[in-house]
C-alpha cells in the first residue's frame, strides 16, 4: 500500500508526516508524532478528548483524515503552554482542581482556549453549550465551568 | 483504501466513477468516519470534496443563496445574511453534534447520508431547497425531497455528488422555523423533527407555505396537506389545528428505544404546531 507524504503545520511548526489513507489524525499525533496529549477516548465524536483546532476551528481529531492536513495548520493541546510557562487556563485548571484523571482535561483546554479567542466574556451558558462536546467522567462539570469562567475575568483583566 | 483530493467537479466525478460504486465522498467526515471505524463501509477510495471551490462557498443568487455542500455548520452560523433569510434552516444545521462537530459537519452530508433523523432535511425540504448534481452525464437539480430514498439510500447514481443547495429567494413577510424532539437538550438523535416556512401577504393572509417532517418515516416528508391547512388562513390556532392533523396523519413513525409509534404520532404534532407559530412570529416581523 502506498502512504501519503502529508506536509502540514503543527502549533506552528512544519511538520511532515506518511501515513495510511484509513488513519486519522488522531492515530498520526499520538501513534506517530508522539503528540501524545491529544487523547481518545470514544473515536466517535462523541467524547472531545481528541480536541484539537484546523485552521482555527474546533474539531475532534478523531473524525478527521490525517490525508486532511495536507497544507493546514493543526494546534494540540502541545500548542498552549509557552515552554515552562503555563497558559492561563492550564493553571485555572489546577488552582480549581478541575482535573481528576486528567483524561478529559487536554480536550477542555483545547476547547475552552477556542471559546476564549473568540469570545473574551462568555456568559456560563455559553461556555455550557460551548463545551457540550467534551465528556468528564470524574471532575464534575462544575470545577471546568468555574475555571474557564475565573481564566476569561482574569484574562480580560 | 485511497485517499483522493480533487480541485474540480469533473475529477471528482472521473474519480467516482472509475471506483463503480467503491467510491465515497467525505465532506466533514462526522458520519463517514464513524462509518469507516466501525467497518460499516470499506471504500476503495475517499474522494475529499473540499478542494472544489463551489462545495466551500456561500454566494448570493437571484434573491436568495447558492451554498455548497460542503460548508459547515459553524460557517453557515457566521453568515448574517443568510441566517436572516433562513433562520429555521440555519437553526436546524446548528443542532447537529457539538462545537466539535459544527466545525466539520455540512449539510451536504446531513442529506446525504441519508438517516430519516437528520436534522437539516425537514428545514430543507420546508425551504423548498434544491440540490445541484454533478455527475458523468454533466449537471441536474432535484427538489430535497426527492434526493433521499430510503434509509441510508439516496437518488445518486453512481459517478454522481452533491456539489452546492440553492436556498431561493423569499417574499417580505416570510419566516421559517425548525424544532426537533429529543430525549436531552442536546447531543442526540431527533424522535420527531419539523420544518415549517410560510409567507404572509400584507393582510397577514397566509399565501404560500411548506411543512417538512423528519424522523417519522423511512425518509423526511413534504406534508403537502399540513400546508394546505396554513395557505388561505391568517394562521390562527383553528389553521394551525387543521395542520396538526395533517401532520400527524402523515406521520409513518417506527416504535424504537427513543419513542413508540403513539407517543411519536403526538409529539410530531406538538412541534409541528410550536415551529408554525415561530415561523408566523418571524414572517410578521420580517
Ligand atoms: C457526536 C455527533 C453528533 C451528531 N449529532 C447529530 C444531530 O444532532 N443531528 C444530525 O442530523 N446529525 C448528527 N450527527 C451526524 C453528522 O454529524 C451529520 O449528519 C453531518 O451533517 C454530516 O456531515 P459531514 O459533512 O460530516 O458528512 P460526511 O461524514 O463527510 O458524509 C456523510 C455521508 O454522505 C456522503 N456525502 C457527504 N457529502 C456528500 C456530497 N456532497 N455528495 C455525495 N455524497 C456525500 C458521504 O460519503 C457519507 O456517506 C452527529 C454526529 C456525531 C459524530
Ligand atoms: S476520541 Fe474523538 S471525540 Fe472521543
Ligand atoms: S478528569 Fe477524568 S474524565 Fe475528566
Amino acid at each position: 500500500m502506498t502512504r501519503e507524504h502529508i506536509t502540514t503545520t503543527i502549533n506552528g511548526d512544519p511538520v511532515e508526516f506518511l501515513c495510511d489513507a484509513e488513519q486519522t489524525l488522531l492515530d498520526v499525533l499520538r501513534d506517530e508524532l508522539r503528540l501524545t496529549g491529544s487523547k481518545e477516548g470514544c473515536a466517535s465524536g462523541d467524547c472531545g478528548a481528541c480536541s484539537v483546532t484546523l485552521d482555527g476551528r474546533l474539531v475532534c481529531a478523531c473524525l478527521v483524515l490525517a490525508a486532511e492536513v495536507e497544507g493546514h495548520e493543526v494546534t494540540t493541546i502541545e500548542g498552549m503552554a509557552v515552554g515552562d510557562q503555563l497558559h492561563p487556563l492550564q493553571q485555572k485548571f489546577l488552582d480549581h482542581a478541575a482535573l481528576q484523571c486528567g483524561v478529559c482535561t487536554p480536550g477542555f483546554l483545547v476547547a475552552a482556549k477556542a471559546l476564549l479567542d473568540r469570545n473574551s466574556n462568555p456568559t456560563e451558558t455559553e461556555v455550557r453549550f460551548w463545551l457540550a462536546g467534551n465528556l468528564c467522567r470524574c471532575t464534575g462539570y462544575d470545577k471546568i465551568v468555574r475555571a474557564v469562567l475565573d481564566t476569561a475575568a482574569e484574562m480580560r483583566g | 483504501m485511497r485517499y483522493e483530493v480533487p480541485e474540480t467537479k469533473g475529477e471528482a466525478v472521473s474519480l467516482l466513477a472509475m471506483a463503480e460504486g467503491g467510491g465515497r465522498v467525505l465532506a466533514g467526515g462526522t458520519d463517514l468516519l464513524v462509518q469507516l471505524r466501525s467497518g460499516m463501509v470499506k471504500p476503495d477510495v475517499v474522494v475529499d470534496i473540499k478542494k472544489i471551490v463551489e462545495t466551500r462557498e456561500i454566494t448570493a443568487e437571484n434573491g436568495g443563496f447558492r451554498v455548497g455542500a460542503a460548508v459547515t455548520g459553524a460557517e453557515l452560523d457566521e453568515h448574517k445574511a443568510l441566517k436572516k433569510l433562513w433562520p429555521g434552516v440555519v437553526e436546524a444545521v446548528e443542532l447537529i453534534g457539538s462545537t466539535q462537530i459544527q466545525g466539520r459537519a455540512s449539510m451536504g452530508g446531513n442529506l446525504c447520508n441519508a438517516s430519516p433523523a437528520a436534522d437539516t432535511v425537514p428545514a430543507l425540504i420546508a425551504a423548498g431547497a434544491q440540490c445541484h448534481i454533478a455527475g458523468p452525464d454533466g449537471e441536474r437539480t432535484l427538489p430535497v425531497e426527492e434526493f433521499c430514498t430510503g434509509p441510508g439510500v439516496t437518488n445518486l447514481q453512481t459517478g454522481e455528488f452533491l456539489v452546492s443547495f440553492t436556498l431561493p429567494s423569499r417574499p417580505p413577510h416570510s419566516g421559517d422555523a425548525y424544532l426537533r424532539f429529543i430525549p436531552r437538550t442536546e447531543m442526540d438523535i431527533a424522535v420527531v423533527g419539523v420544518g415549517v416556512s410560510l409567507s404572509l401577504d400584507s393582510n397577514g393572509i397566509c399565501v404560500a407555505a411548506r411543512v417538512g417532517l423528519g424522523a417519522v418515516a423511512a425518509t423526511a416528508l413534504l406534508v403537502a396537506e399540513a400546508a394546505d391547512a396554513l395557505i388561505g388562513t391568517s394562521v390562527d390556532e383553528g389553521a394551525i389545528e387543521n395542520m396538526i392533523s395533517a401532520i400527524r396523519s402523515a406521520c409513518r413513525p417506527i416504535d424504537d428505544k427513543r419513542g413508540t409509534i403513539v407517543y411519536r404520532t403526538q409529539v410530531s404534532g406538538v412541534l409541528a404546531g410550536r415551529a408554525c407559530r415561530i415561523a408566523l412570529q418571524r414572517a410578521e416581523q420580517s
